[in-house]
């Protein structure tokens, strides 16, 4: 239609526009009937394009044909109150009859069976120290009433007495009378009551305990739930060895490093169980070599990575440094030109590696201890000298930081010059120190002769 | 919680030690009846040896070459992951089976190589990071050692043209520790050279070991010859062993240096620092 539009007549367009004025007055005057307006303006008398609700899915209109039924306003009992009174309700009547039978709700109304005793079973069997007779009596009212519900009950029992108490009192009661009523002890040794007695101290403790985790912090969570796993797997491999070949470490001998986790629970395990699991293998504890210096994991092992092993005791012997420390140690091995982790860790390599972290680690710490005393000295002189007490921290920091910067930094340059400029050190380990920096000759003179 | 006491260990460790030196003398042996030889067997299954341990150098990783013009989207390089022996010796006197973890978007992930030489080789597109479980015989050890390499198909330097000649080869060396074998392993791998054995303790000897058995006659189990064997890396202790030693002796002087240092700085130059260190 468009096309023709286009190519064809203009004139043909005319009749189209002309149509269109006429068309709407006329739409707008139409109003149907049966709908409102606006749902018409909106669906313009078209169907919709699916049927909205299927006719299949309408209720089922219920056959009113079968039983005729009426509701009715009558009185009814219920056997579950004890003084006759009579309330009405509505109530479907079926037919022109009523319902028969108890009111529904009255199977509800259970109680517990209390034992009452005698005055004379009291005298023979249920004397206590703790408690009077007459204490007894009102908990075993409290308990009827009450259908043992300890807590309303300690609240309602006039001497104040904990839950605990009052339950441990009743369960012994109760406990004492069924032996004692009954024909002979075995037949009641299958009841509950008989088999497993009430534990005052063991549920004081328990509900004590729990009330502990209840109110822990999240800290003391994470912290509790880290202690259980290393317990558990302490277990574990505790279990593993044993059904593995025979033990033969003496268990408790081993001093441990680091893991103060192990012996702080409750149901722990010797200390030498521990640690880090492996990477490599399942289980924990204690380790050999042939020298005696043993590291407490790994023994129990039996199959280990040598690279892993030797993460484990450089871990313990860096367990008193921090982070920055370790850091540092790190960088001073590659400024040494060594790996940080060894390529080929042989034995003999892994025994150098880890005595050489050791005595980067004595190093760092001597590096420490000096630049507090200098520090210190330096703020003792400070009167005493017209120096800035910042020059000797720095001279000796330049050295702390780096103290074995590669050599690649001071080859290819002029030696005396070049090495006078940088703050750092470097030039001790390339050759003896021809002339150490200025600025330092006059502080070491200085600190002798002082 | 179940110890051992003190007492029963130490019971133990001297019935390995010195109990059982009569039990192995030749001419015993022979006299022994059938099941008394079962028996001895069945002993040298448990017992171990204490302070002692077994170390077998192993090497492992992954060897990779481009395809070429063979190259499609899916299937760039074939590559083989493999663990041998540090010294290409046969390591199935110690390892029974080797499972090699793949990506999950391999077929079969999860393949077992019974028998050495232990690899694997495949082809593919991606790098990712390879899960090696080895399982060593019952006498050896009934636990399982896992390790991990990343394979890596592309050279990290330059990223210049491919060859197909020359792969990208990552191998990592590492030593299999057993601590506190058993007799009979130990006696299985006294004399065999994948084997870092030591000598015993005074006091202690054992026969000299009979035949090693192989445990495949038709393919060889080391790596001395194999078709990858040329891009094997090699690895040196005495190169590190050298550096160690020249660090250390670094850092011993440095510290020598600073505990004169500080002792000066105390301003008592008698003051005993233990200036001559370690």
């Amino acid at each position: 239609m468009d096309a023709k539009d286009i190519l064809g007549l203009p004139k043909s367009s005319l009749p189209a526009i002309q149509e269109k004025k006429p068309r709407q007055p006329k739409e707008s005057q139409r109003k149907p009937d049966g709908i409102s307006r606006e749902v018409y303006a909106l669906t313009r008398d078209m169907a919709p394009l699916i049927p909205s609700i299927e006719v299949s899915q309408l209720k089922p209109r219920p056959s009113s044909e079968k039983e005729k039924i009426s509701w009715q306003w009558l009185p009814f009992t219920s056997s579950a109150r004890t003084d006759n009174l009579q309330l009405y309700h509505w109530v479907r009547v079926v037919n022109g009859v009523p319902p028969t039978g108890d009111y529904a709700f009255a199977k509800y109304n259970k109680s517990v069976d209390i034992l009452k005793y005698s005055d004379e079973e009291y005298e023979k069997h249920l004397i206590d120290p703790m408690w009077t007779k007459e204490e007894t009596d009102q908990l075993f009212d409290l308990c009827e009433r009450f259908d043992l519900r300890f807590i309303i009950i300690a609240d309602r029992f006039p001497t104040s007495r904990s839950v605990e108490e009052l339950k441990s009192r009743y369960y012994a009661v109760t406990r004492s009378l069924i032996i004692a009523r009954a024909p002979s002890p075995g037949d009641v040794s299958g009841h509950p009551l008989v088999k497993e007695p009430y534990n005052l101290t063991h549920e004081t403790e328990r509900k004590r305990a729990l009330s502990t985790v209840l109110s822990q912090t999240r800290q003391q969570e994470r912290k509790d739930a880290e202690i259980l796993v290393e317990a558990k797997r302490i277990m574990e491999s505790r279990m593993a060895s044993k059904v593995a070949e025979e033990v033969e470490v003496p268990v408790s001998s081993v001093g441990n490093e680091g893991s103060e986790k192990a012996t702080v629970p409750p149901e722990s395990v010797s200390p030498s169980g521990n640690v880090h699991p492996s990477s490599s293998t399942a289980a924990p504890p204690a380790p050999r070599t042939d020298s005696a210096s043993t590291p407490t994991s790994l023994r129990m092992l039996r199959v280990y990575l040598r690279t892993h092993a030797l993460d484990q005791m450089v871990q313990a012997a860096s367990s008193t440094a921090g982070l920055r420390t370790i850091k540092r140690v790190d960088q001073t091995l590659q400024d040494l030109g060594v790996h940080v982790k060894p390529k080929v860790p042989t034995k003999s390599v892994c025994a150098e590696h880890l005595e050489l972290r050791k005595e980067i680690l004595t190093l760092l710490n001597l590096q420490k201890q000096l630049q507090n005393k200098e520090a210190e000295a330096s703020a003792n002189r400070e009167n005493s000298y017209t120096e800035a007490p910042s020059t000797p921290k720095r001279s000796y920091r330049g050295e702390v930081d780096r103290p074995f910067v590669p050599d690649s930094t001071t080859v290819g340059g002029e030696r005396a010059g070049k090495r006078d400029q940088k703050r750092k050190a470097s030039g001790r380990f390339v050759d003896t120190p021809p002339s150490p920096p200025q600025s330092k000759r006059p502080r070491k003179l200085k600190t002798s002769d002082g | 919680m179940p110890q051992t006491a003190p007492g029963a260990a130490a019971a133990a460790s001297s019935k390995k030690q010195g109990g059982e030196q009569p039990d192995s003398s030749p001419a015993q042996k022979a006299q022994r009846s059938k099941t008394g030889r079962l028996l001895e067997d069945a002993d040298k299954k448990t017992r171990r040896l204490k302070d002692v341990e077994i170390s077998i150098p192993i090497v492992y990783g992954t060897i990779s070459f481009w395809l070429g013009k063979k190259a499609s989207e899916y299937n760039s390089h074939k590559w083989t992951v493999y663990v041998r022996g540090a010294t290409n010796e046969d390591l199935s006197v110690i390892v029974k089976r080797a499972v090699f973890q793949l990506h999950p978007s391999f077929n079969n992930p999860t393949r077992v190589v019974e028998s050495a030489p232990f690899e694997l080789s495949e082809s593919g597109w991606g790098e990712f990071e390879i899960a090696i479980t080895l399982f060593f015989h019952s006498d050896v050890c009934d636990k399982q050692l896992d390790l991990y390499h990343q394979l890596r198909l592309y050279p990290d330097d330059d990223s210049g043209p491919q060859s197909t000649k020359k792969p990208v080869v990552v191998e990592t060396y590492d030593e299999i520790v057993f601590s506190e074998p058993t007799e009979s392993f130990f006696l299985r791998v006294q004399n065999h050279p994948a084997a870092i054995v030591p000598r015993l303790p005074a006091g202690l000897s054992f026969p000299p070991p009979g035949p090693i058995e192989h445990v495949n006659e038709n393919k060889r189990g080391d790596t001395k010859d194999h078709p990858l064997s040329q891009w094997f890396m090699n690895f040196s202790e005495a190169d590190e062993l050298l550096k160690l030693a020249a660090a250390r002796q670094q850092v011993q002087a440095h510290i020598v240096k600073l505990r004169r240092q500080l002792s000066m700085i105390d301003g008592m130059p008698q003051q005993s620092k233990a200036v001559s260190g370690q």
